[in-house]
C-alpha cells in the first residue's frame, strides 16, 4: 500500500476489470461528447465494460492521470492497460481493430455510433 | 486563451518536422482539433503518437485547452 489511497483504488480498479472505462457522466448518461461517443462504440460491439464517473471528485481524475500519463477523459483501459481516448477508440471502432483490442466478436453488422461526427457540444460538468 | 496558430506553432516547433493543421471545433477557443504530420511518429503506437502531442501542452490540456481532438500519421500514410 502506497500512502495514497485513492491512486491504490483507482490501480485495483484497472487491474481487476478486464474493461474499465473513466469516464464523464454514466454510460446511460455520458456528460461530455468524447464520453458519449466512446460509450457507443463500446455498446455497438456489445462488450460489457465497468464504468467509472470522474465528476464527483476531482481528484480522481487527478490520480488517474497521473497513473496513465494521459491528460484528457475518457480513458479506456483493457487488460490493465491504457488504450486511449476517445480518438483512438473511434478510429479502432473505425477500422475494425476495436472488437480485437476489447477481445470480443464483433456483431455481423456493427452499427455506426449515432454521434461518431458530431461535435462536443453536448453538456458539460466545468466544476473541475 | 490559446489560438489554433499559436497550438499549431507550438506542436511544430515541439515536433521534428511535424506539419499541424488546428482547428477550433466548437468556435469556442478551447476544443480543438488537430492532424498531425510527422516523420517522428515511426515505429510509435497511436497511444505513444497522441502522447507526444499531448506532452506538448503539458497541464493545459483540462485546463486552458478543455479538449484536444487528435488525429496523429506519419508522412507517408497522406
Amino acid at each position: 500500500m502506497s500512502e495514497n489511497p485513492l491512486r491504490d483504488a483507482i490501480d485495483e480498479a484497472i487491474r481487476e476489470n478486464e474493461i474499465i472505462l473513466f469516464m464523464k457522466g454514466t454510460p446511460e448518461a455520458p456528460a461530455c461528447g468524447f464520453s458519449a461517443r466512446t460509450v457507443a462504440a463500446l455498446q455497438a460491439l456489445e462488450a460489457p465494460f465497468a464504468a467509472v464517473d470522474i465528476l464527483p471528485d476531482p481528484r480522481i481524475r487527478q490520480e488517474l492521470s497521473a497513473l496513465s500519463g494521459w491528460p484528457t477523459i475518457p480513458q479506456l483501459f483493457v487488460k490493465g492497460e491504457l488504450i486511449g481516448g476517445c480518438d483512438i477508440v473511434m478510429e479502432l471502432y473505425e477500422s475494425g481493430e476495436l472488437a480485437e483490442t476489447l477481445g470480443v466478436e464483433a456483431p455481423a453488422e456493427a452499427p455506426q455510433p449515432a454521434a461518431a461526427e458530431a461535435a462536443p457540444l453536448s453538456i458539460e460538468n466545468r466544476l473541475n | 486563451m490559446p489560438s489554433t496558430d499559436e497550438l499549431k506553432r507550438r506542436i511544430e516547433a515541439a515536433i521534428p518536422d511535424s506539419t499541424a493543421e488546428v482547428e477550433d471545433w466548437t468556435g469556442g477557443g478551447d476544443h480543438f482539433r488537430a492532424v498531425v504530420t510527422s516523420p517522428a511518429f515511426a515505429g510509435k503506437t497511436r497511444l505513444q503518437q497522441h502522447q507526444m502531442v499531448y506532452a506538448v501542452f503539458g497541464d493545459e490540456i483540462g485546463g486552458a485547452i478543455h479538449a484536444l481532438s487528435l488525429k496523429t500519421q506519419e508522412p507517408a500514410d497522406v
